[in-house]
């Protein structure tokens, strides 16, 4: 199994790591007898992403995952940031080995539970429900 | 690029030494004869081979002819087990023991076997991760056709009482295999003292290269016919011998025996200072028992980190070590070996093995313990997991 220098980059750098206080929304999904935990804090003003930090237990996939994913929707649009694939996720790392595939579905998993907290938080119930709706299907979250 | 400056993973495979390789060598370049034919380099490469089965044999306190070259230890294991089990079944024998931690080059075997209708007893190897000689004796049936029990373990190093569980398939007429390719190089083995019936073993575990290793055969036990078409390894194992491999191997094994005990006493020493560094981090686990341990091999279960980042990082500061977590093994569940030792899925994601061997120096087992803490602290910091349990412990 071969990391794309990509990959081996944000797992030696990551970028975002942390945690947001008073975060507007906070997303976990994963679980620790799997080996995945992946947790995301969002900043949010006027629907856009102002900041984001995550924190994750994981392999080396499931830490540059996360990495980018914060990358990719950090200052976005919530539309933008909900429209955020794990096959985006996966190009943007150069790809990454079949067997670690389910790491791009939990950074995309985390994002979006992290707007459906959000979502919940300032009452818009019915969206909030909605995407975690979609997250209860993932597989990756068992 | 990253360059592995430290290699801390010999239970998973070890560099070609300089004296096998010179060993090996005329026979690759030189005496490249087929083992078969009549002329000079041919019988030179015969010589060499009949050699080097004197050796292996004296080293094990076996006969040459019970000794039988093959591709490896996987193969040897499959080749016993199932001779075993053919021969058992054609006698009305269809029951099988071993451990719950075999390498899956015995499990898979068995797992085959108990699809054509045998019968398994996998027994615990409790929380130090060694078997009980009175559980083999109390699993015995008299249907039982054979008992494999590894000699040391791959993952933790633990080592079996197989001299004590020897004498109890012997005095019960039960055929005794096991597999002792973690074993071979850092232990003095003799297979008529511990009535070890059949052994496998490997050569790149102990500085030989991949893709030879031996099966020995205690004389009596009829070999069923592995590979077909030629006169080699008795008729049983067709094929043109792997003349370098099969040099190479004994020269490996008898360097081992040379510097054995000398070697185990540094690893003592090593595992030692590794121990007293690792330790001292919160939350963290010695997997095994210390005691009955192949000096060179110690394995710790840090909570809240997971086991392949920590190799990640360990990577880019140019040490190679290795974990048994999920994402090693390929699939969701961590190490089998750990997980019968009773941790849970999350701490045995989180375990780091180091193996060590005669090259490995004081500096190296150093720069590891200066940078290991400092890489388990960075991986915590950014776990959630590690987030959750610090806060139960706060609660």
């Amino acid at each position: 199994m071969v990391y794309s220098e990509k990959v081996m980059e944000h797992f030696a750098s990551p970028h975002n790591v942390g945690e947001i206080e008073n975060a507007d929304g906070i997303g976990e999904v994963g679980n620790a007898k799997c080996g995945d935990i992946m947790k995301m804090y969002l900043k949010i003003d006027n629907d856009i992403v102002t900041d984001v930090k995550f924190k994750t237990f994981g392999c080396g996939a499931a830490i540059a995952t996360s990495s980018i994913a914060t990358d990719m929707i950090k200052g976005k649009p919530l539309s933008d940031v909900l429209s955020l694939t794990n096959k985006a996720v996966v190009e943007a790392l150069d790809g990454l080995p079949a067997v670690k595939l389910h790491c791009s579905v939990l950074a995309e998993q985390a994002v979006k539970a992290a707007v459906a907290d959000y979502y919940s938080k300032i009452g818009r119930t019915e969206e909030a429900e909605a995407l975690r709706a979609q997250c209860d299907d993932c597989e990756s979250c068992h | 690029m990253f360059s592995t400056k430290i290699y801390l993973d010999n239970a998973a495979t070890t560099k070609v030494s300089d004296r096998v390789l010179n060993a090996m060598l005329p026979y690759l370049k030189e005496a490249y004869g087929n083992p078969s034919s009549i002329y000079t380099i041919g019988r030179e490469a015969s010589i060499a081979i009949t050699n080097a089965r004197s050796r292996c044999a004296e080293l094990l306190g076996a006969k040459p002819a019970e000794i039988y070259f093959t591709s490896g230890g996987s193969e040897s294991d499959n080749w016993a087990i199932r001779t075993v089990a053919a021969q058992g079944a054609a006698n009305g024998k269809k029951h099988i023991i071993t451990s719950a931690f075999e390498h899956h080059a015995v499990l898979h075997t068995l797992q085959d076997l108990e699809k054509q209708g045998f019968e398994v007893t996998y027994l615990p190897v409790y929380e130090n991760g060694i078997v009980k000689a009175e559980d083999v004796k109390s699993a015995l049936r008299p249907d039982t056709a054979l008992v494999t029990i590894m000699y040391a373990n791959n993952e933790i190093g633990t080592i079996q009482p197989i001299a004590e569980i020897g004498a109890i398939c012997r005095e019960h007429k039960v055929l005794f295999h096991t597999d002792a390719v973690q074993a071979i190089p850092h232990l003095h083995i003799d297979v008529v003292k511990e009535n070890i019936d059949l052994l496998s073993a490997s050569g790149h575990k102990l500085h030989a290269p991949k893709g030879v290793g031996l099966l020995y055969c205690r004389r009596g036990i009829r070999l069923t016919p592995y590979i077909s078409g030629g006169a080699q390894e008795r008729g049983l194992r067709a094929g043109t011998e792997n003349v370098s491999g099969i040099v190479a191997l004994a020269e490996a094994m008898t360097a081992a025996s040379e510097v054995m005990d000398e070697t185990n006493e540094k690893h003592k020493k090593y595992a030692k200072k590794i121990y007293d560094t690792v330790m001292q981090i919160p939350r963290v686990r010695f997997n095994g028992d210390w005691e009955h341990r192949i000096p060179g091999t110690v394995n710790f279960s840090f909570e809240g980190v997971e086991g392949e980042s920590l190799l990640l990082q360990l990577d880019l500061k140019g040490i190679a070590a290795s974990s048994g977590s999920a994402c090693t093994s390929g699939s969701l569940d961590p190490s089998h070996v750990l997980l019968a030792l009773g941790l849970v899925h999350e701490v045995a994601h989180g375990s780091l093995r180091i193996s060590m061997s005669e090259y490995t120096t004081e500096e190296e087992i150093d720069e590891l313990i200066s940078v290991l803490p400092g890489i388990i602290e960075k991986l915590r910091a950014m776990s959630p997991l590690w987030e959750r349990l610090t806060k139960e412990e706060n609660k």
